[in-house]
């Protein structure tokens, strides 16, 4: 999809709902330099939702949605849970597919776009909770990483399954007591992040979104990984917290506090060889388009 | 030929797709009013005189037309307008003809704003709360306007026309078939032939009313 194909009819603008008017008039597809920064200047590609007031989860939506390089040409691919009731309200293509078939979903569409697209740029992310990351869907999550597929597979950690009253989950803390879990958990939370490194993924990140800034640059990294290199993993913190007992205002602040040095989510990252390379040639190529953007600045003023 | 009708609702609330009753859809140059085959003539002529009647004829252009994904598109928009200003200028006073867009088919419940939008999977929403008692699909993909044809067939008493760029509609009341810009003008054309002609059922009940 073109950005320039995204244009409404001329004799029917004024009857377009207004929130399709500003996502032609000022939404960020397009632009290179997209981020979270843009968000209250630009049109954002989520329009409201419906998860509960203070949800961390819609903080990290918008963070993400902010930060993909590539919009427009992205598919996105989604699974039971909180999230299937955002996505309905997200601008970007996406599809939902069966609880914890997401990434076996996404490995026949990334292959699909690029046999019907070759030699163009699209990009496929999986964002999923921790059932269905985890849980029901670690068989096809595991298979697609094998496969070297190249996607980002995302995966909203909140600790227990949150939209079906608070069951167990495999990534819940050890001794966790949930309403639909009351012994508490007996296993400790399963080590997602270093199974993906096992497992061949070239960039694995475990954090918390408290940090916009942080939020965009790992999905900006793990996306053009996952474009060029193979599989990419991000476990994102973010708590439920309806089911851990807090309030509107203290989704944030429970981000923080579990984001310490030997907390659960202390930032955490791997980054392969190939992608280490990868990075270090974005960053120049970013650096050196800059400075020519800097300078032809500087010559205008000039003029 | 089958004996079942193709007829305003409400039906109930799972109505049978009409094509698994037996209807079947017109050939090319035919149309087909309340499943029965008929001329491409007579279908305008019908057409124009169910906008007439109605007290909110409403036409719901779909993504198809109301996004410029190419020249065509952007004619068929510019025709949709014209028919939309020839039914203001046709109807009389107490008729409140509407045109309201079906931008994408996200299912965006339970956000829908029905005053300024359909969505196909609740389209009942919309209808009612305009009270509208005939309504208009066109540039809405063949599965979408499938579904919502038969959700309004169901919960509402809106007669529905489908001016369908494919084959037709077996779910709607009246379907054209391989509707064009020319196709488009020429219900334009009939309302206008027509307009005086046809008593506004203005106390009758309504979409909402059911």
């Amino acid at each position: 999809m073109s950005k320039e194909r995204i244009q409404i009819s001329e004799a029917l603008y004024d009857i377009m709902p207004s929130d399709y008017q500003d996502l032609v008039k000022s939404a960020t597809y397009g632009k290179e330099d997209r981020g979270w920064k843009d968000i209250g200047t630009s049109k954002e590609l989520i329009e409201q939702h419906s998860l509960c007031a203070g949800c961390p989860e819609s903080m990290a939506f918008r963070y993400i949605l902010a930060s993909l390089p590539n919009p427009e040409d992205t598919v996105m691919v989604g699974s039971t849970g909180c999230t299937s009731l955002v996505f309905p309200m997200v601008a970007v293509h996406n599809i939902h597919s069966l609880f914890g078939n997401q990434n076996a979903i996404a490995s026949g569409l990334k292959r699909a776009l690029s046999v019907r697209f070759p030699g163009r740029v699209k990009d496929v992310v999986v964002l999923a909770g921790d059932g269905a990351t985890v849980d029901i869907g670690l068989d096809m999550t595991l298979q697609a990483w094998f496969r070297q597929e190249k996607f980002t597979t995302i995966c909203f950690d909140n600790e227990l399954y949150a939209n079906t009253g608070g069951q167990e989950s495999g990534l819940m803390q050890k001794g966790f007591v949930a309403k639909m879990a009351p012994v508490g958990k007996l296993f400790d939370k399963v080590r997602l992040p270093e199974i993906a490194r096992e497992s061949g993924c070239h960039y694995v990140v475990n954090c918390t979104v408290s940090k916009p800034s942080l939020v965009e640059k790992v999905i900006r990294n793990a996306v053009h990984i996952a474009r060029e290199i193979g599989p990419t993993y991000l476990q994102l913190y973010t708590p439920c917290i309806l089911e851990i007992g807090k309030n509107s205002m203290e989704g944030l602040q429970e981000m923080r506090d579990s984001e310490k040095p030997a907390e659960r989510f202390a930032y955490k990252e791997y980054v392969s060889e190939p992608a280490k390379q990868l990075l270090a040639e974005l960053a120049a190529k970013d650096k050196e388009r800059k400075a020519a953007a800097k300078q032809l600045a500087a010559q205008a003023q000039a003029n | 030929m089958s004996d079942y009708r193709v007829l305003p609702g409400p039906e109930h609330f799972l109505p049978p797709a009409a094509a698994s009753m037996g209807i079947r859809l017109p050939n090319p140059g035919e149309a087909h009013i309340n499943g029965v085959i008929t001329s491409e003539e007579k279908a305008y002529e019908e057409a124009a005189r169910q906008f007439l009647m109605a007290k909110v004829p409403t036409i719901f252009p779909g993504p198809l037309v109301l996004w410029a994904w190419n020249e065509k598109a952007a004619k068929k928009a510019t025709a949709i307008r014209h028919l939309f200003n020839t039914l203001n200028e046709c109807v009389q006073p107490g008729q409140k003809p509407m045109l309201i867009p079906m931008p994408d088919y996200r299912p965006k419940y339970p956000k829908i704003n029905p005053e300024v939008e359909i969505n196909p999977n609740h389209p009942n929403l919309t209808i009612w709360h305009n009270k509208i008692d005939c309504c208009m699909f066109i540039g809405v993909h063949c599965h979408q306007a499938n579904l919502s044809l038969k959700i309004i067939r169901g919960g509402t008493s809106c007669y529905t026309i489908a001016m369908c760029a494919q084959a037709g509609h077996e779910d709607a009341m009246l379907s054209f078939r391989d509707a064009s810009v020319d196709k488009i003008m020429r219900l334009a054309d009939t309302i206008k032939r027509l307009k005086g002609t046809v008593k506004p059922r203005l106390s009758a009940k309504t979409g909402a009313s059911n």
